[in-house]
């Protein structure tokens, strides 16, 4: 027994030990140069930017000096490969598109000479060119909770994630009852952000109540909405964070394993997710009684396979279960009965890395950002014809119009706005004059959009709405699984409408069945899919109705009369 | 520099397989990917991931190995192989041309690099040239929106790609490919 607490006691100091020691080592280094490692800034040279700094750290002797920390995505992707420069007692300084030949003189002309000079050092203007304004507002502007370590740390070290105040709210779940885990879950007013917006501390309590010998937890990471990468960039970033949440989830309802789904088309989220899983069950982590605590619990990795529909919770069990990615009819619900007919709750990876900060940081001062119904913050993909596209996360609440134009800078190359489309394959678009809407899960629904997962495309004059409806369609119709005749058919049938209509051979009739086919979908099609893939028809022709009438030419309307 | 970089699949663990010294009985790469899979639970895919990864695709032998080896009907490992995209069932080419059809990418201009590389290779999304060197396909998004429009050609990603980038493109690889087979072939002594 004795022995025990012992063991106990020296796996957590071990943890104490990690972070203190990570503390002082970066503390050692006079700079720090952090360079996004993400899979955006590494295929434009970013990899290279790492290895050419990493060689000119060595030549110039100054490993003891200058410590250089691959990052996760620093939100600016549209101007990467992002260096950020941090020099004890100065402001950080920030390039743009930085090459190895840049990088190389970042260190020599920057970084070697603000160590000589000190005090009085200048940056030379040929580097200031280079640089990004530290207090511009896409980085001023924003707040990061879920992002809050990506971009700063080493995902890779889960050191680093531990001298951040990493697994603290983990541990101090650990003295907590699984009911005041959910209770303060419920405070926050977190509501799950893979879309469905369901309140996620409710989710857990139905989950806690079930009763199974086996119970699971799953992390959503299929990433759906072609066009959005928050989920990825959280992975890429911090896995840590998604795998504490994971973590606290799993202690609040009892569950003994956790599995992650991700894209097969991530492969570095994936590699960094399985790396921090083997370093948390290095630490103890994972496994049996954690830490001491009596809990066990371990969890896998599984990759999807191509298919859209899998990110909806039933057909993504189906998945796991090494099945077609078919959804089931609800109820039951998962968390009743779901993987191999177990109870299993399933959360978003943005969900998940929100857990950690908001037991940090306490319920109340969580529910005190964002708007009326929607609390704390959100992370969007921003991107089309957008100038500094890339990762954000604002509070909700913000308008459209603060992110676009103030975060995003605005519309790239002198054009004009024309709306923003949000929600993905099951959102819709919003006219510029709507702009001043505030960004939260109901205001977005009474426009006939969605908050979705986070995709945010910006789209400029020169955009034809009719196509936009027409790519999102097609994407759904190629996605459909085809178990529901609404889905399958109907969703057919408003595309080749569509098609008529963009090759100008459509009639005006067409417009009142994309309406009524519309309707029959979101009525009685099986899944989310098929329900919400009308969206982007039915809201480009609210708002922009014009467009499908200026395809109509008289020739194709005039056969009609005949 | 040039991104020899080998197309970065999904299994992550893949290189064990590669290292397993060959003692007694040499178990073939799809035998080690069933041995390795098949005690675990929700298995299947991920297995079938880790073949496909290794040989490019998945042969039709291997799919009835994976039935029998993991004990799960044929029709089933068909079912799966044939809804999910990501399986191919046949050999691609050597090279494998992904264009990002995903909604940044095709906002700007993804479509007409598409047709460029169809008009150039004479193939049609999801075909191979005759030759078996080149294999055109879309995928949804790749996360570097921001680079859109965005091309990975054998695990290389080349970002801002405008349609008259398309042929520098397919002579880079064109060349690597006779670099690559002139060695191969050497080393084969043929
Ligand atoms: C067609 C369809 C696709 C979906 N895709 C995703 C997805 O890619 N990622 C995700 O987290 N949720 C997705 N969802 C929502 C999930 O079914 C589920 O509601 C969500 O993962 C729950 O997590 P949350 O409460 O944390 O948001 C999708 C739903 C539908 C109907
Ligand atoms: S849409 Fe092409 S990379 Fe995201």
């Amino acid at each position: 027994m004795e022995n025990k607490a012992k063991q106990d006691a020296a796996m957590l100091a071990k943890l104490d030990e990690a972070a203190d020691n990570q503390r002082k080592k970066h503390k050692s280094y006079k700079c720090q140069i952090l360079i996004c490692n993400s899979t955006s800034c590494r295929s434009s040279e970013g990899k290279e930017v790492i290895e050419a700094l990493g060689e000119c750290v060595k030549s110039h002797e100054l490993t003891e000096i200058v410590e250089i920390i691959p990052t996760g995505c620093m939100g600016l992707c549209a101007k990467g490969p992002l260096v950020r420069v941090e020099l004890a007692g100065k402001n950080p300084v920030i390039y743009k598109h930085v090459n190895p030949m840049l990088a190389r003189l970042i260190l020599a002309q920057h970084v070697m000479m603000a160590l000589k000079h000190k005090g009085d050092f200048q940056l030379p203007d040929f580097l200031k060119e280079h640089t990004l304004p530290i207090d511009m507002p896409f980085f001023a502007k924003q707040t990061k909770i879920a992002l809050d370590n990506v971009g700063i740390i080493n995902p890779d070290s889960i050191e680093d994630y531990l001298s951040r105040g990493g697994y603290e709210s983990f541990r101090k779940v650990l003295t907590m009852t699984p009911s005041e885990v959910i209770d303060e879950i419920k405070k926050s007013g977190l509501r799950g952000r893979g879309g469905g917006g369901f309140p996620t501390g409710l989710k857990w309590d139905f989950a806690n109540k079930s009763e199974g010998d086996e119970k699971f937890i799953i992390c959503n990471g299929d990433e759906g909405d072609p066009g959005a990468y928050m989920d990825s960039g959280l992975l890429e970033g911090d896995p840590h964070a998604v795998l504490e949440g994971m973590m606290i989830g799993a202690y609040a309802q009892k569950a003994t394993t956790g599995w992650f789904y991700i894209r097969a088309e991530y492969p570095l989220a994936v590699e960094r997710l399985t790396k921090a899983i083997k370093h948390a069950r290095k630490y103890r982590l994972l496994g049996k009684d954690i830490l001491g605590s009596g809990f066990d619990f371990n969890c896998e990795v599984r990759l999807g396979a191509g298919a859209f529909v899998c990110g909806e919770e039933t057909a993504l069990i189906a998945s796991i279960e090494g099945k077609r990615g078919t959804p089931r009819p609800r109820p039951p619900y998962p968390t009743e009965s779901g993987l191999w007919g177990k109870p299993s709750s399933i959360n978003n990876v943005e969900t998940f890395a929100n857990i950690p900060k908001i037991i940090r940081m306490g319920a109340d001062k969580y529910y005190a950002i964002g708007s009326d119904k929607s609390k704390g913050t959100k992370v969007f993909a921003l991107t089309g014809r957008v100038e500094n596209g890339g990762l954000v996360e604002v509070p909700m609440g913000m308008s459209i119009k603060e992110i676009v134009s103030d975060i995003g800078g605005g519309v790239a190359d002198g054009k004009q706005l024309k709306a923003v489309q949000t929600g993905g394959p099951s959102g819709g678009v919003i006219p510029t004059y709507l702009h001043d809407l505030p960004v939260c899960y109901d205001k977005l629904k009474e426009v006939g959009s969605i908050m979705g997962s986070g995709g945010m495309i910006v789209m400029d004059n020169d955009d034809s709405m009719v196509e936009i409806a027409k790519f999102y369609l097609g994407f759904t119709v190629e996605e459909s699984c085809g178990k529901c005749s609404p889905c399958r058919i109907g969703g057919t049938q408003m595309l080749r409408i569509l098609e008529r209509i963009s090759e100008g051979k459509g009639k005006k009739e067409d417009i009142d069945k994309l309406k009524r086919l519309s309707f029959a979908m979101q009525k009685a099609s099986l899944c989310g899919l098929g329900q919400t893939s009308p969206n982007p028809v039915l809201s480009t022709l609210k708002f922009f109705e014009e467009e499908y009438m200026e395809k109509m030419t008289e020739e194709a309307n005039d056969e009609e009369v005949k | 520099m040039l991104g020899q970089e080998k197309k970065s699949g999904c299994c992550y663990d893949s290189q064990n397989l590669e290292k397993t010294p060959s003692k007694k009985k040499v178990f073939s790469k799809t035998e080690l990917a069933i041995k390795k899979w098949k005690k675990k639970r929700g298995s299947l895919i991920m297995a079938l991931h880790e073949i496909q990864d290794l040989k490019g695709f998945l042969p039709w032998e291997d799919a009835v190995e994976v039935a029998e080896g993991m004990n799960v009907p044929l029709a089933r490992v068909y079912e799966v192989l044939t809804f999910y995209n990501y399986f191919k069932l046949e050999a691609p080419g050597d090279i494998i041309i992904s264009v990002c059809y995903g909604t940044a990418c095709y906002l700007k201009g993804g479509k007409d690099v598409l047709d460029e590389f169809s008009e150039k290779l004479g193939i049609a999304d999801g075909e191979s040239t005759e030759d078996k060197m080149f294999h055109l396909q879309t995928v949804r998004c790749v996360g570097c929106c921001g680079l859109a429009p965005v091309v990975v050609i054998n695990g290389k990603t080349y970002g801002k790609v405008r349609p008259s980038d398309v042929r520098g493109m397919i002579e880079e690889w064109q060349e690597k490919h006779a670099a690559k087979n002139s060695v191969d072939g050497a080393s084969d002594g043929e």
